[in-house]
């Protein structure tokens, strides 16, 4: 079912009697050549470049829950390519360019909305930063401008420019940037998979790994044995879980981040922009709300839910940015539990078992990462090899002293 | 989250600053084979575990003093504290 703007004119006019599920339900076959665990963004991305770029069949993706219902239905929807590092800058720039075509591609319609972000500074010190910055982004063929102070009046007059402790010099934009429909990305990609034979199997939980002889057999499910020639795994959150269940430990540990999404208001705030000296970034969606989050709980954490403390730190952070959204009334928030790495990025790698391949670690990155991190992770599986934006998220840089550290915090994965 | 501070009683875990793992307290000897090894276990790896969960607390704007907090990941609830010297001084007299 192909879907165009003939295709909503002709179901209008015949009642929508046409309209189809957008994926089938089907049970599981008892072995296929490649079974992704986690039908979340990242898993459900793997699985689409799998059958569609790389031509492969035999693909199941196995989720426990419902389909999109981790991370990707839970995160603030931004994408980006604004990093530093060499080894991160490329990567994100090809997620970048392949959010830019996703629904074409997908042919279903995530709302990609390319509004811009900036990165608000407020000292000469974090200028200079940014300036690296947006030259890093330059080099990797992103795009980045410095914006002075009259610049950024005349874009963002409300913000609080002449705070006392931290007043706003200027800031990083980057015009392509943005937001996607966070549901609509998981929903697109499940639909271009299932269309392309890819099984999507929900409610199937995981609950072993079987290996023989050092190489990967299959998977125990609640749903009954499933063999496979190759196994990734793409559960960011419970990375640690799973792959215990294949003797392994991973330099992660799992936290919640929380996110807050205020009453519907009129349009307000036409960017995305993140405060440079608290713990704060905001923008509006469609729908009005203003979507905003800060940084993470900092403790261990598998609840879904935070404390208020963060609460707390987050809503001053708002106010000492834009004081104008004071009187304006949280509607909800929620908690997320993130894959925070020992370096602050992620892995995307073989493990020293034969066949088991990993996506985790991703912090809280991995909304703007997923159309990469599928393609990325589809290439690892089809080829056996690193895709050349990713040969540096390997598993075992750790041991090496090859680490990717984007904020220079060490080994202590709740300052990333 | 309220901590039950063995000297001061419950205190409010904002007062704290989260270290991780209580594991952190047995660094492996730097002496010997393998010490390359567990080192990079001790520092990067952890066993990041979803139920009751052994980690470090630090009563920063508190007393100063460190904690081994037991508390679970699932939930929150936090089962116990007890001061992180009198735990490393345990492991050191099992050690020995």
């Amino acid at each position: 079912m192909h879907f165009s703007g003939l295709r909503v004119i002709k179901e209008a006019l015949t009642g929508h009697k046409g309209w189809k599920p957008l994926w089938r339900d089907p049970e599981p076959k008892p072995a296929y050549d490649f079974v992704i665990v986690g039908g979340g963004g990242h898993g459900l991305a793997t699985a689409f470049y799998l059958a569609k770029t790389f031509g492969q069949a035999k693909v199941a993706v196995l989720e426990k829950g419902w389909l999109g219902s981790g991370n990707i239905g839970r995160n603030t929807t931004i994408i980006r390519s604004n990093y530093l590092l060499p080894g991160n800058e490329p990567f994100y720039e090809f997620s970048m360019k392949l959010w830019e075509t996703l629904e074409q591609e997908t042919n279903f319609n995530s709302m990609v909305s390319q509004r811009g972000i900036i990165n608000l500074y407020h000292s000469d010190a974090q200028r200079d930063a940014y300036r690296r910055r947006g030259n890093a982004m330059l080099l990797a063929g992103a795009d980045a401008q410095l914006l002075g102070p009259e610049d950024l009046r005349a874009r963002l007059p409300y913000l609080n420019f002449d705070n006392a402790r931290f007043p706003i010099k200027g800031g990083l934009l980057q015009a392509r940037a943005g937001t996607a429909r966070h549901d609509g990305v998981a929903w697109g990609y499940a639909r271009g998979a299932d269309m392309r034979g890819v099984d999507i199997i929900q409610n199937c939980e995981v609950t072993g790994i079987r290996i023989e002889g050092g190489a990967v057999k299959g998977v125990e499910t609640t749903r009954g044995y499933i063999g496979a020639g190759k196994v990734g795994v793409a559960v960011a959150g419970s990375s640690s879980r799973v792959m215990q269940m294949a003797g392994m430990r991973l330099p992660i540990e799992s936290h919640v981040l929380q996110a807050f999404v205020s009453e519907g208001l009129k349009p307000l705030i036409d960017t995305v922009i993140t405060f440079g000296a608290g713990h704060f970034y905001i923008s509006q969606s469609d729908k009005g709300g203003l979507v905003f989050g800060g940084d993470i709980d900092g403790y261990n954490s598998y609840a879904q839910r935070g404390n208020l403390p963060v609460v707390e730190d987050v809503a001053e952070g708002g106010m000492a940015l834009m004081p104008m959204i004071g009187r304006a009334r949280l509607l909800r928030s929620w908690g997320g539990i993130m894959d925070m790495s020992m370096d602050g990025s992620p892995i995307i790698d073989a493990t020293p078992v034969d066949g088991l391949y990993l996506n985790a670690g991703w912090c809280y990155g991995g909304f703007k990462a997923t159309p990469a991190s599928g393609y990325a992770f589809a290439h690892l599986l089809a080829t056996g090899r690193s895709h050349e934006t990713a040969t540096a998220y390997r598993l075992d840089r750790f041991a090496r002293g090859h680490l990717i550290d984007e904020k220079g915090a060490g080994a202590q994965p709740n300052l990333h | 989250m309220l901590i039950p501070h063995p000297l001061l009683g419950l205190r409010d875990a904002q007062e704290f600053t989260y270290l991780g793992d209580a594991a952190l307290l047995d660094r492996p000897s730097p002496e010997g084979e393998g010490a390359e090894a567990a080192f990079c276990d001790y520092v990067f790896l952890r066993g990041n575990p979803a139920g009751v969960h052994r980690e470090l607390w630090f009563h920063e704007q508190g007393d100063r003093s460190w904690l081994v907090v037991t508390r679970n990941t699932l939930t929150h609830e936090i089962l116990g504290a007890e001061l992180a010297s009198k735990v490393a001084k345990a492991l050191k007299g099992a050690a020995e």
